[in-house]
């Protein structure tokens, strides 16, 4: 049986990736990744702002209340040495290459051109095996056209790409008018991949407090519909490799993702709610999966589902959606 | 050999040799020596080696006491040790001192002289500590400035060593310590020339060790004590000698020498004074200027003042001296005179005792005082002194430098004479604490005096606020060598950061003719000249004014600088003076950022970067018209309204012009009117909050939490808002209890420092809003005169019959009215709202003995005190001791109370048949133990008073001065946890046994927050502080179940942010025990590095996480079948390293230390489950006991 697909143009043994969550913060769960089957790892991501809030709160905070009063001209020890910035998080890199054999893909969320090409090179330098870029950008300035808003990513990656050396995934957030539009400049520019889709965590209403307040849900197996039908969409059209995330849970998630042409699948809800042993349970789960419908390699299912390969490729498409509603039939 | 040039204050000069000659440093904050102590502190934890490679082991103990025992052990066990110390810790190390001395043992205390608190604390320098200490067998070696102080320093360290005799190594508080000089920083070189090895090989064979045992500290009888005694002479005999010899070494070394006695002046003058410390310098700065007059007159600067050598200090007088004038920097009252002088006669005497007498007759000596508590000593000063001793009879026993309009003391003197050369740059500044202002002053002068060939000085000054203060910075700068050790005065260049200044400053009294004025403002270059006070304009066209303008706000605001204006200003200041060529000048503005802030991330850097870019193109010159044109004139400093004493002295000290009070107007003995914070009208806050009376909930959460009793409510009949100005805001009251009433929530936004506690607690959401509370911040400067004008009339609708309130509600407590009001506390304080609670409580019955500290600082620095009286002139009556004494004053106080209290009752019981049975018997008889009750017993004491007056018997006039003993008293032991569980803690415990009805409060902040965030055993694990640069490795002692297990003592932990029903209901139930009560108070504190606005959210983190574990425990309730210790917190609901995330304090680990803070954070979780499961599981063990399952009732 031979699980090997190839993501970023990296040789990986299986298709199941851990995406970037607060698990992969410690070196020993990583470890377990590993033992548990994981193919490659991407590491929670390096937030930009967070290192600039950093650096403005501590020294707010330190200098806060100094030379007012003739008793405290300070309040705090002087430290000649603090480690803001990405330095924690390149030594993470480091420890976690040396820790595993499989691959590292580092991740890096931020908005501006500045910080990201900085921070890329470091983690290449670090031992990242490739980069996963991350823009968490919500479009609030209504005078901010789709294209302004489209040509933000292409500069960052353009930005990126001739910065560093080792390959660049972008993942992406669904809120396109044009995916496939998009997507193809972003392969013109030379991204090595695409992970679909970025999970917005949408702000909640708190009723009693009146507040708008973060709420972060895990994924529902549900949520691989959306990845599921752009990759199918894609799959043929560009020259990046797509890897699928968002509601990945089980064998059957995995082998859906890749027929329809993804190259990796990546995992969080589900190792958040299962532990990190899931990853072998699904593993087995394809494994057995194949070889009871006797396929012999994941190759030969990537994209055998894509919209290229498929019966009715309008099935994708809003055929698929008068379908759907034609064939709905409330439980009453 | 070249040697580096630095820029650094007295106290960091000093260190730097003590650190590199010591092994062990055992020490205790105390200002102004602290910084010493930090720094070696800081050294040692960067890995910084002594000259003989080792890193020297830094203790912070619990006492000054602590850290002399800790000294002299380390020192009978062969180490080479140091400490730093100043004032009243000096005293506390006197025991030790004796033994140390009789011992014969090398080491040298570093002492920034401080005033000793006697009429009042005083954090100032004088000699009075170093004075107290000439007794106990030490060397005493003064160093004059900051360059003397390293100097000394070392030749103090190698002194001891050859000499045996421990050296008090000093120099003035403040002036010297806290001012920045340029110097040449000795290398390691120098001192390991200076440290003869030998010596050090010596004192380690004179080690207790059990390799080779010896007795030492043996007691004696009077066979031989005596002899014992005197053994030591041969070594205070040949110790000058040793100290001149160093000294003459370091000469030869360094190029700089030094005499025991240093004459400077005319070689034949006639005149001369005697004097050390920091004012020396100018007295040589005077003379020299004299000499330049043809006057003949000279200064003896004494440096070795014990041992005294008479030979050397007659050698050093010229033989043509006729009188002297000796000068001491402290007061001895009922003494013949000041030590100093003193001597001087002596020395003088025994003199003329040899054969070969230098002096065939005494000259004349006098003596005076001068400089008590940093007062300024100026050249006119030296002048008047020198002028007088041209008088046939000149005044003995004088003062200089204030009047002395009772005792005549004081010697007039000009205050306009002026000596200083006029190459010499002078710039003052006018910052706000918060602004960065002085920070960047001591970047400014580290720049000019390490970038330039200029000398350079930088001194600071400070008011007694914590929040809004002003700051005031004075730089010198030039190519003649700085002697000027006190203020500027006459200033070619001067700034003012906060244009709020100028209303209620005249600083251009301090421009010269042709000066420059740099001015912040937010107004525009064309305009700012008409909104310019009418004196300020008079100022600038009289003395032909340079003004500059630059919106450093704006600049500010856009470059994210926030409030902070210092990188711009600091930028605007070296544009504008030249010093150095414009390019350069940014160059090195950018290094000094760069090095300051470079540690905290390259975002910070190029925020200032960016600052300073912006700051040149938004400076501007304003051309001066040709006349006067505003007619606004200097508000008066307090309202026609306030009491006499207010406007005579308060206000005088206020407006800055303390200097000139006389000594008729200042109180004899310390004692001093309260309520005066109320006339200050400070007009600090640029935002305050805003009451929308139709969202209110009415619940008082927010005069609650108000940590300046900024926010009242009342509760008031409808009639009287008759005559209620427009815009005052009434609403019905939403309550039962007050059926029919009004209500209001008034803001006192003259008073009120902004801090946003109120608006953070309200529960209360506008509907239509949410953004909107019934509480909001608004910009002040609008509202101010129309919320003027409710605030007064507020204060006119009268306070609440306190019989009618429930008092142990939030929203009742907050109808009491607080006598605890507009303190200098920090804004957002978390120690005050305790405080005012208290106040609101039990303020028109209490007594209070508040240990020193945060609280005693917002508490009692003049010029004004926020404790407060009521409108029948009751209030609390609140003293302050000293530090480690705390909870004994209190007690003493209890005594006394009790004592009258009793006496009181036996009067009444002798005068029954006088007073009548009725009236005596329900004062005796008289349940006290609520409202209702105390009103009734003052009517009874009222009524009896009334009564004794007609009687005539002794017995009756004694009842009459001890009646009002009869209405129960409260009395209030206050303090940080500085106090409580360090110096104070040995007290604190006796007083928990002593079953006295004392409530002590303390006001936990888990640091040392009043000398600047150095560690107390309360500080828990993990969280930075001085003295735990690396995070405190230990937990923190747990203060309230030590005092639980006494059993007789109630016992409290409260958090206000986290639960503030159970806060007023301990403070009551504590004030009703009959017995000792202690209340430990979570209370945040800018020390912890936090969000002030929101501390009362740390405060409930602190409880969420297990840290801070709510509970009482009531030992009535033993009998009364009740829960003895109730844990009124919920068991862990966050993890304590999300509590820890909320403050710098702990934050700052994970970025300096992050190894080191995930191991402290993971056992600081421990301790938190552990602390809580132990109380807990304690509360199960006694509810099993109240419940009689124990037996043990």
């Amino acid at each position: 049986m031979d699980l090997k697909t190839n993501y970023l143009g990296l040789k990986l043994k299986n298709p199941i990736v851990p995406s970037a969550s607060p698990l992969a913060n410690d070196i020993d769960n990583i470890k377990k990744m590993e033992d548990a089957g994981a193919a490659a790892v991407v590491l929670e991501s390096l937030f930009e702002e967070q290192i600039r809030h950093e650096s403005k709160e501590l020294d707010h905070y330190l200098q806060f209340g100094a030379e007012s009063f003739a008793e405290a001209l300070t309040y705090f020890p002087q430290a000649n040495d603090y480690r803001i910035g990405p330095e924690e998080y390149l030594k993470h890199i480091k420890m976690a290459k040396d820790a595993v054999d499989i691959p590292v893909i580092a991740s890096l969320n931020g908005v501006t051109v500045g910080g990201w090409i900085d921070y890329s090179r470091k983690m290449e330098q670090a031992g990242a095996d490739a980069i996963e870029l991350n823009v968490y950008y919500i479009p609030t300035n209504s005078r901010l056209s789709g294209v302004e808003v489209e040509n933000l990513y292409i500069d960052i990656l353009k930005a990126v790409k001739a910065a560093i050396k080792i390959p660049v995934a972008m993942k992406l957030s669904p809120f396109f008018s044009s995916m496939s539009h998009f997507t193809r400049r972003l392969d013109e520019n030379g991204v090595d991949g695409l992970v679909m889709f970025n999970r917005f965590y949408q702000p909640d209403i708190d009723l009693e407090e009146l507040e708008v307040v973060p709420n972060v849900i895990l994924s529902t197996p549900q949520a691989m519909r959306l990845p599921l039908r752009w990759i199918a969409i894609l799959y043929g059209r560009i020259k990046a490799d797509m890897a699928g995330t968002s509601g990945i849970h089980t064998a059957e998630d995995v082998v859906k993702m890749l027929m329809v042409g993804a190259k990796v699948t990546m995992m969080c809800s589900a190792l958040l709610r299962n532990g990190i042993p899931h990853i072998k349970k699904v593993l087995d789960g394809v494994t057995a999966w194949m070889e009871e419908h006797e396929y012999d390699s994941v190759n030969l299912m990537q994209g055998s589902m894509s919209q290229k390969n498929v019966a009715d490729p309008s099935s994708f498409e809003r055929a698929n959606y008068q379908k759907a509603l034609q064939s709905y039939r409330p439980n009453i | 050999m070249s040697r580096l040039k630095v820029t650094i204050d007295g106290n960091e000069a000093a260190a730097l040799v003590a650190f590199k000659t010591s092994e062990v440093i055992a020490i205790y904050p105390i200002t102004p020596s602290s910084g010493m102590g930090e720094l070696s502190d800081q050294w040692s934890s960067e890995g910084q080696k002594n000259i003989w490679g080792t890193i020297p082991s830094v203790i912070e103990m619990q006492s000054e006491g602590g850290a002399a025992g800790a000294l002299h052990g380390a020192l009978q066990s062969g180490s080479l040790a140091t400490t730093f110390t100043s004032s009243q810790g000096l005293l506390l190390m006197i025991p030790n001192m004796y033994k140390i001395a009789g011992e014969l043992t090398p080491t040298v205390f570093h002492i920034a002289a401080r005033s000793l608190a006697a009429q009042a604390l005083s954090i100032f320098g004088d000699h009075s500590d170093i004075m107290s200490t000439r007794q106990t067998g030490w060397a005493q070696l003064a160093s004059n400035n900051p360059q003397e102080v390293m100097d000394l320093a070392l030749i103090a360290h190698a002194a001891t060593l050859e000499s045996r005799i421990p050296f008090l190594h000093f120099f003035d508080g403040f002036r010297t310590t806290h001012e920045v000089r340029k110097m040449e920083q000795l290398s390691d070189e120098d001192i390991r020339a200076m440290i003869n090895d030998d010596l050090v090989f010596e004192h380690r064979l004179r080690a207790l060790t059990p390799d080779h045992p010896v007795l030492r500290g043996s007691a004696q009888n009077p066979d031989v004590y005596f002899q014992g005694r005197e053994t030591v002479n041969t070594f205070y005999l040949r110790t000058p000698k040793i100290v001149q010899n160093a000294m003459d070494k370091f000469a030869k070394l360094v190029g700089r020498q030094y005499k025991l006695f240093e004459y400077v002046g005319s070689p034949d003058a006639e005149r001369i004074i005697v004097l050390m410390g920091s004012g020396a310098d100018t007295a040589d700065e005077t003379v020299e200027y004299m000499l330049s007059k043809n006057e003949n007159v000279g200064i003896l600067k004494v440096r070795l003042y014990r041992p005294f050598s008479i030979e050397h200090f007659i050698q050093a007088i010229p033989r043509s001296v006729k009188s002297i004038a000796v000068l001491d920097r402290t007061k001895e009252p009922g003494s013949i005179g000041e030590p100093l002088y003193q001597d001087v006669v002596t020395a003088f005497t025994e003199s003329l005792d040899s054969d070969d007498a230098k002096f065939k007759s005494l000259p004349t000596i006098v003596g005076g005082r001068f400089g008590l508590s940093s007062k300024e000593f100026t050249p006119s000063m030296v002048k008047t002194v020198f002028d007088e001793l041209n008088k046939s009879r000149p005044k003995n026993h004088f003062t200089i430098g204030i009047k002395d309009d009772v005792t005549n003391t004081s010697l007039d003197f000009d205050p306009d004479f002026d000596i200083e050369p006029a190459e010499t740059i002078r710039a003052m500044f006018f910052g706000l604490g918060a602004d960065g202002t002085v920070g960047a002053n001591k970047n400014s002068i580290k720049i000019i005096g390490e970038e330039t060939e200029n000398y350079a000085q930088g001194y600071f000054v400070y008011d007694s606020k914590k929040s809004g203060s002003m700051t005031t910075s004075h730089l010198r700068f030039g190519k003649k060598p700085i002697k000027s050790t006190y203020l500027i005065s006459k200033a070619n260049f001067i700034a003012c950061h906060q244009e709020v200044f100028l209303e209620k400053i005249d600083m251009l009294k301090y421009a010269i003719k042709g000066a420059t004025f740099l001015l912040n403002t937010h107004h525009p270059k064309d305009e700012v000249w008409n909104k310019l006070p009418r004196p300020v304009q008079k100022d600038i066209l009289e003395k032909k004014i340079k003004l500059f303008v630059i919106d450093g706000y704006k600049v500010a605001r856009e470059t994210g600088m926030g409030g902070r204006v210092n990188t711009i200003m600091q930028t605007c200041f070296f544009a504008i003076s030249g010093v150095l060529p414009k390019d350069e000048a940014i160059e090195q503005i950018k290094d000094a950022i760069r090095k300051t802030y470079g540690s905290k991330g390259e975002d910070v850097v190029k925020m200032n970067f960016h600052a300073v870019d912006k700051t040149i193109e938004n400076l501007h010159e304003v051309e001066i018209p040709d006349k006067v044109t505003s007619d606004f004139e200097l508000p008066p400093v307090v309202s026609d309204k306030a009491p006499d004493y207010v406007k005579s002295l308060t206000a005088e000290i206020m407006a800055g012009r303390g200097d000139f009070v006389p000594v008729s107007m200042m109180p004899i003995d310390g004692t001093f009117p309260t309520a005066t914070t109320k006339w200050e009208k400070r007009n600090i806050a640029t935002e305050v909050p805003v009451w929308d009376p139709e969202v209110c909930i009415q619940c008082g959460k927010c005069a609650l939490v108000c940590p300046h009793a900024t926010i009242r409510q009342k509760v008031y009949k409808e009639e009287y808002l008759e005559n209620a100005p427009g815009t005052f805001k009434s609403t019905n009251f939403r309550g039962k209890e007050f059926p029919g009433m009004k209500y209001t929530i008034q803001v006192a936004v003259e008073d009120c420092t902004g801090c946003a506690l109120c608006v953070e607690v309200c529960p209360a959401k506008n509907k239509k809003e949410t953004r909107l509370k019934a509480i909001n911040m608004e910009t002040q400067y609008p509202l101010r005169i129309s919320e003027r004008a409710n605030w007064d009339f507020f204060l006119e609708i009268p306070e609440i019959d306190r019989r009618e309130v429930k008092v142990d509600t939030i929203k009742g407590s907050q109808f009491l009215e607080p006598l605890f009001e507009f303190s200098g506390a920090c804004a957002a304080c978390g120690e005050t709202p305790y405080v005012k609670l208290v106040s609101q409580l039990y303020g028109d019955r209490m007594v209070v003995a508040n240990a020193t500290g945060c609280s005693s600082i917002y508490g009692g620095n003049l010029p004004t005190t926020p404790w407060s009286r009521n409108k029948d002139g009751r209030g609390p009556a609140w003293s302050n001791s000293l530090f480690e004494d705390n909870a004994e004053f209190g007690l003493g106080m209890r005594l006394s109370i009790d004592k009258n209290a009793e006496y009181a009752r036996e009067l009444v019981a002798a005068l029954k048949p006088e007073i009548g049975d009725d009236l005596s018997d329900a004062i005796l008889k008289a349940d006290q133990s609520d409202e209702a009750g105390i009103y009734e017993q003052r009517q009874r004491v009222d009524d009896l008073k009334k009564k004794l007056e007609s009687i005539d018997k002794p017995q009756a006039k004694r009842l009459l001065h001890v009646a009002n003993y009869l209405v129960k008293k409260s009395v209030w032991i206050m303090g940080g946890d500085g106090w409580a569980y360090d110096i104070g803690y040995g007290g604190l415990d006796h007083v928990l046994l002593s079953g006295r009805n004392v409530n002590i409060l303390v006001l936990d902040t888990e640091v040392y927050s009043n000398t600047g965030g150095q560690m107390s055993k309360s500080t828990p694990r993990a969280a930075v502080a001085k003295f735990a640069a690396s995070g405190k490795p230990l937990p923190k002692k747990d203060l309230a179940l030590i005092a639980l297990m006494y059993k007789n003592v109630y016992v409290a932990k409260i958090a206000m942010g986290a639960n503030d029903v159970h806060t007023v209901k301990a403070i009551i139930e504590a004030e009703k025990y009959d017995g000792p009560s202690i209340i430990i108070a979570y209370s945040h504190c800018i020390a912890h590095g936090i969000n002030m606005a929101k501390g009362m959210d740390n405060q409930k983190a602190a409880v969420e996480s297990g840290h801070w574990p709510l509970f009482r425990y009531n030992p009535d309730y033993r009998t009364e079948g009740k829960k003895v210790l109730s844990l009124d917190s919920k068991p862990p609901k966050i993890p304590f390293e999300k509590y820890a995330y909320m403050e710098t304090r702990f934050k700052m680990l994970t970025k300096s230390h992050p190894e080191i803070s995930k191991q402290l954070l993971k056992l600081a979780q421990e301790d938190s489950d552990y602390r809580y499961h132990f109380i807990k599981k304690m509360a199960d063990i006694l509810d099993g006991e109240s419940n009689g399952q124990n037996g043990n009732q």
